[in-house]
């Protein structure tokens, strides 16, 4: 499906080791970590450096061959997918951290740099990158920016635009711009905000400046454990409402539980459980982050914990976190398939709308797990099957359709941090208006005029209405 | 037909107000859909328009055939407190949300510079203040908002939640883009409960002494609230001043007051509440005493130089009104310049890579300069295509900048 002339042209800008179109290797970039959608890509092409990325860019432009950019494929929205009449530019050679500014707590790197390294390279220094996708050591710094990633600790800190200061980026065209400034002060309108979170359709960012934060001196990790769901989900607003930021509000249900701990992650949650709720709490000062940690624990017990285990000490944190960290993985081995939803609804609005999504479950006879951002109000309902069994996908679709039109009837969006991508787009036009979803394609074709840059994801072209 | 009696027909005797100082005609819709309204006319007949607020930051003269006033747009829409999420119309007073919001124990950690100021002009001409060093600008509060394009079409992005990834980020577009891609009608904010201690601390000194106190603080870690090097003229002293303020549970601001007075190296006084919001409020009234505001941008380790570059350019006697927010490396500048200053600024700020935005000015000054200037690469016609596309006919009388 690709002209051979353009594959001459990618093999001589990148060297023909890089150049993928071997159909058993381009099977490896079928799918990405959401295995319902699998798309096999044209040829896969593995530049090694910005100026590579430039040239392949601009041979795709001169081709007018679609393109998609690909990190590490943790992605959960099957938005590093690319048809077979497009080519995958995949920039996981791109590792390079440029720069780590200790004084002015920011650092520079390349789009391939795995998330928890930079955190790793940062310590040093007392610093740390924020942003802690559960995929943190795997995915990219560039896909976290073309997602606007979030994680646990986004509760206090921020998802990934709010760490973002300014990008070098190649358009479409193979030109090169940068937005922002190194020192994060918007120059112009805000390029960077509108860019994060663009989901590779603007371009492919090449250098990354993100703001470090401070390491804490204190934490506390807390594990409170509750006999319904409906209590964890009340303690987190009463937790919000009393003034308290924890870095981190958790919630795993008694399904995700049950299976956490039939796994080899197992971290000794209480399994007659109907809820579990993990809170962080941390700060610079050990007796300001102890007198928090006393405190909120009376607000637990009040609130009808049944438990509340405390920890201090790394070990016995990280122990805690175990389950709720490895939750994912645990999901993966019990079915084939997996259909991960990632629906945002005002804190609130939690008991109810997760009441509802346990009706949902039982009215298809599906297995729903909750594990998620309870802070944020950002669901994680999983659903893990096995795809093979007559008429079940067919069920796990229709469920996951209930789903999102309960969270979305609840004043909620469709996606909170894993993005649209291609699994969400059928639900843009239950949020946007044709006129909202009309300026963005308009948008989008400020970047990229030829629309090249990730067809087909992120906007439904029949829905937007445009002058 | 005239302009005037042309909106009276469209949106009723109520919405039509007293013309400008000029004699432009002035608009009051109460609704997004008579905003709308007036704005397809507008479109449909090439009118010019500007959009006004509460008329206390951005002069009020931008020519124009028609002025929008959001006066009537006024209140809180939705607030939960427990959802710490607030929905709030544009013409809402900055001040009085922040007193329904305390009423409810609640606030946004913003305090945009200026006095009688509109929700609105906050949003789009996006004035963090000093709490930017705790908590961020408005970017990061904005949790969506209502946007009308310049031919009327209602644009809604973001909402009443906390995190959201769906679609393009227009919210972040829009804020601080000085209404040229449209007006905003109403907008969500996030709420943090009122913390349960608030304190400000005071040194009074040398200029670099200061600024390096200030970066010694950032360097124990802690992140206060505020973190502010203020000129003698905005802190109304006779000497800089270094303003710290640092808020939270009495247990943790206890813990950071001795944390960055150790680190600071300076003598610290503590203002008492009173005494420290009238501080906080008379600096940051001040900032309008003067005609023009700038914000520049820089880093933390270059904040001398870009004070040194103001002054030989701006402030030859160091007498104008300079705030400095050390950990995100902005200096706010308000003075008197004319045009040709200002841009002989942005070229020097923009070649040590130090964005200049025109804040506020007299018309003449910002647009013949433009409220931004002096991309790199080509960026400046990325923000003019982006621009044409949400107002093709330049209907909003905003000088956003040229391409350069």
């Amino acid at each position: 499906m690709i002209p051979s002339q353009a594959l001459d042209a990618l093999a001589a800008a990148v060297g023909p080791e890089w150049l993928k179109t071997d159909q058993a290797e381009l099977a490896t970039f079928a799918s990405d970590g959401l295995p319902t959608h699998v798309s096999r890509p044209g040829a896969a092409v593995i530049p090694g450096c910005r100026d590579e990325v430039l040239r392949v860019l601009r041979i795709l432009h001169h081709f007018q061959i679609p393109f998609v950019a690909r990190g590490a494929g943790t992605g959960l929205s099957g938005g590093a997918l690319a048809r077979s009449d497009s080519v995958l530019v995949v920039l996981t050679r791109l590792t390079r951290i440029l720069e780590i500014d200790a004084t002015n707590r920011r650092a520079v790197v390349e789009p391939g740099v795995v998330n928890a390294r930079l955190s790793t390279a940062a310590e040093p220094f007392g610093l740390h990158y924020a942003p802690d996708p559960s995929s943190q050591s795997a995915c990219t710094i560039g896909g976290n920016v073309a997602e606007n990633a979030g994680g646990p600790h986004c509760l206090k800190y921020g998802v990934t635009s709010n760490h973002v200061l300014a990008l070098e980026v190649a358009l479409p065209n193979g030109e090169l711009v940068q937005l922002g400034s190194s020192g994060g002060e918007s120059w112009g309108p805000d390029l960077v905000g509108l860019f994060v979170g663009s989901e590779g359709t603007f371009g492919l960012a090449t250098a990354i400046t993100v703001r470090l934060t401070p390491i804490p001196k204190a934490v506390r990790t807390l594990l409170a454990d509750f006999a319904a769901l409906r209590a964890a989900a009340e303690a987190v607003t009463s937790i919000i409402a009393e003034g308290f930021v924890p870095a981190a509000l958790e919630i795993m249900d008694a399904n995700c539980i049950a299976i956490v701990e039939a796994s080899v992650y197992a971290a000794g949650y209480p399994t007659d459980a109907g809820a579990v709720l993990l809170i962080e709490l941390d700060g610079m000062d050990e007796g300001a982050v102890a007198s928090e940690a006393n405190e909120v624990e009376a607000l637990l017990a009040s609130g009808g914990a049944r438990n509340v285990l405390v920890a201090s000490d790394p070990e016995r944190r990280e122990r805690l976190w175990q389950g709720r960290k490895k939750a994912f993985g645990a999901l993966g081995r019990i079915g084939s398939d997996l259909v991960v939803q990632d629906a945002v609804v005002p804190r609130s609005r939690l008991p109810d709308v997760l009441e509802q999504i346990g009706a949902i479950g039982k009215r298809h006879r599906l297995s729903i797990c909750n594990v998620f951002h309870a802070g944020d109000g950002n669901l994680h309902p999983n659903i893990s099957f096995d795809g093979s069994q007559p008429g079940l996908s067919d069920r796990v679709q229709r469920a996951s359709a209930e789903i999102m039109h309960t969270c979305i009837a609840a004043g909620g969006t469709i996606t909170g941090e894993h993005g649209v991508g291609s699994d969400k787009l059928r639900y843009m036009p239950l949020v946007f208006t044709a006129d909202t979803l009309g300026m963005m394609r308009r948008i989008r074709r400020v970047f990229d005029p030829h629309e090249l840059a990730n067809p087909g994801k992120v906007l439904p072209a029949h829905s937007c209405r445009e002058p | 037909m005239t302009i005037a009696a042309r909106i009276r027909a469209l949106i009723g005797d109520d919405g039509l107000a007293e013309p400008d100082a000029v004699g432009t005609p002035r608009a009051v819709p109460a609704s997004d859909a008579e905003c709308a309204l007036i704005l397809r006319t507008a479109h449909a007949q090439r009118w010019r328009v500007r959009i006004e607020g509460c008329g206390s930051w951005m002069p009020p003269d931008a020519p124009a055939h028609l002025v929008l006033s959001t006066r009537r747009l006024t209140g809180i829409v939705d607030l939960n407190p427990a959802d710490m999420v607030v929905t709030v119309r544009a013409g809402t007073k900055w001040d009085e949300l922040r007193t329904l919001l305390a009423n409810e124990g609640t606030w946004v950690p913003l305090d945009p510079p200026g006095a009688g100021r509109s929700v609105g002009s906050v949003v789009a001409c996006a004035t963090a203040g000093p709490l930017r060093t705790g908590f961020g600008t408005i970017r990061d509060q904005l949790l969506g908002q209502t946007l009308l394009t310049a031919d009327g079409r209602v644009v809604q992005t973001g909402g009443r939640v906390v995190k959201n990834a769906a679609g393009y980020d227009i919210t972040k577009l829009a804020a601080g883009s000085f209404g040229a891609f449209g007006l905003i009608t109403s907008v969500h904010l996030r709420l943090r409960a009122v913390p349960r201690a608030d304190l400000t601390l005071v040194a009074r000194g040398d200029r670099d002494e200061l600024l390096n106190g200030a970066r010694a603080v950032l360097e124990s870690g802690f992140i206060p609230a505020a973190l502010e090097v203020i000129s003698p003229r905005a802190g109304q002293a006779d000497h800089w001043v270094l303003a710290v303020r640092v808020v939270g549970s009495d247990v943790a601001v206890a813990a950071e007051r001795d944390a960055i007075t150790a680190a600071s190296g300076l003598t610290l006084e503590r203002y008492g509440a009173t005494r420290a919001a009238g501080f906080w409020q008379e600096t940051l009234a001040g900032i309008t005493a003067a005609p023009t505001t700038l914000r520049l941008g820089t880093l933390t380790s270059s904040l001398d130089d870009a004070l040194d570059t103001i002054a030989h350019y701006l402030d030859g006697n160091c007498e104008d009104w300079i705030s400095v927010n050390v950990l995100a490396g902005v200096v706010r500048w308000s003075g008197s310049a004319d045009a040709g200053q200002l841009r002989l600024i942005r070229g020097i700020a923009a070649q040590r890579e130090m964005p200049v935005t025109l804040e506020r000015a007299p018309w003449p000054v910002r647009s013949e300069l433009g409220h931004f200037g002096a991309y790199r690469d080509s960026v400046g016609r990325i923000v003019h295509s982006l621009w044409k596309a949400f107002d093709p006919q330049g209907t909003f009388s905003v000088p956003l900048g040229d391409q350069s």
